[in-house]
């Protein structure tokens, strides 16, 4: 599976203004390459944190589902996260990891999911019960479906190849977080 | 000399709750910390207050941020030591991004500390506030809490900037042998 197609297959199902955090890297710029949405939020540094923003939007506005797009790499650096999200089980939160078995955009070295770290285990092992893998596309679109209309949290992990995103996402922070704030209703 | 039973004034932790009531701050994330404790317990029973035990500091700030990107005031309670490992979500995420993450911070590594390791990270806590240019304010007084803390979150939200509170041992007690 490719991560940019996977994005794209996740926004086009995304009607009802859903929130979504694309992690560090090729993660967040895949997300920006599919269509920019007011309701995106770029993360461009702080390593790890995606999964945290998420929980944090989930919490503010129950009624909104949230999306966190992370890479295996940046999911390894806060695998405390997952716990915490399963202690709080927010019900409009889902996780989608894209394990390429290596930090990508630092030069393909490998992470340790390339080797025997199984990341839907881990979550499991973690508490998130509701956690596993896509087995390839259509598989993937069916669990995200299921993730839109049954409660969470859900965490969902898709092997994807190598190929860095054709893109870059804009390095303007305090527009990415205005156009969000504006985008999710938290600012007229 | 630190007073807690005090009938005249209410404690330090009553006035932090009730300012961060009084301001609309309902999330609190946290790393526990022994002289936090009393304050973590207190928001822990108020239905006021969200309270997210987190396990590393990094994802408590994390919590509070993306809560504030959709309308939720929050706070993360630290230790000195949870400080030190925040330097890069600060100034990658909270400091560019314009995010008012609030900080309150028991100080640890001064004034009768018993843990050399803690002594040394205490010196790095306000050179690197200082570096990345968040407004930090020491509490060492219990008249003062509560003009600090509201003042301090009140200028955080209005002017968009992450701000910490550090709470010194004069006002807490600390940690002793």
């Amino acid at each position: 599976m490719n991560r940019l197609d996977l994005t794209r297959r996740l926004v086009a199902r995304l009607d009802h203004q859903e929130a979504v955090i694309g992690g560090i890297g090729n993660t967040n710029f895949d997300l920006w390459a599919a269509g920019q949405r007011p309701q995106n939020f770029y993360m461009l540094g702080s390593m790890g944190l995606a999964v945290p923003i998420g929980v944090g939007v989930a919490l503010a506005q129950p009624q909104r589902r949230v999306f966190v797009l992370e890479g295996d790499g940046s999911l390894l650096m806060q695998l405390g996260a997952l716990s915490t999200v399963a202690m709080l089980a927010p019900r409009n939160l889902t996780i989608i990891v894209m394990d390429n078995g290596m930090y990508q955009i630092t030069g393909a070295q490998p992470t340790s999911t390339a080797a025997s770290a199984d990341i839907a285990a881990i979550a499991r092992g973690a508490g998130l019960s509701q956690s596993s893998w896509a087995g390839d596309e259509q598989d993937f679109e069916r669990l995200v479906e299921r993730a839109l209309r049954h409660d969470g949290p859900w965490l969902i992990a898709a092997h994807i190849d190598g190929e860095p995103s054709p893109v870059q996402t804009e390095r303007d922070p305090a527009r990415i977080r205005d156009r969000f704030m504006r985008g999710v209703g938290a600012k007229q | 000399m630190v007073s807690d039973n005090s009938s005249e004034q209410p404690s330090w932790h009553a006035v932090i709750a009730e300012t961060l009531k009084r301001n609309q701050v309902t999330l609190v994330t946290y790393v526990p910390d022994r002289v936090l404790a009393p304050l973590i317990n207190r928001l822990r029973a108020d239905e006021f207050f969200t309270v997210v035990g987190t396990t590393r500091e990094e994802e408590a700030v994390g919590i509070v941020a993306g809560a504030w990107m959709a309308g939720m005031r929050g706070v993360v309670l630290m230790q000195t030591s949870g400080f030190a490992t925040l330097p890069n979500a600060l100034a990658s995420l909270a400091v560019p991004y314009q995010i008012p993450v609030l900080m309150i911070i028991s100080e640890r590594g001064t004034l009768g500390e018993f843990n050399i390791g803690q002594v040394m990270v205490c010196r790095t806590m306000r050179p690197i506030l200082d570096s990345i240019g968040v407004e930090s304010h020491t509490i060492t007084r219990r008249d003062e809490v509560e003009f600090i803390v509201d003042r301090t979150i009140k200028q955080a939200v209005t002017t968009q900037a992450p701000a910490a509170l550090i709470l010194s041992p004069l006002l807490t007690g600390g940690k002793v042998l």
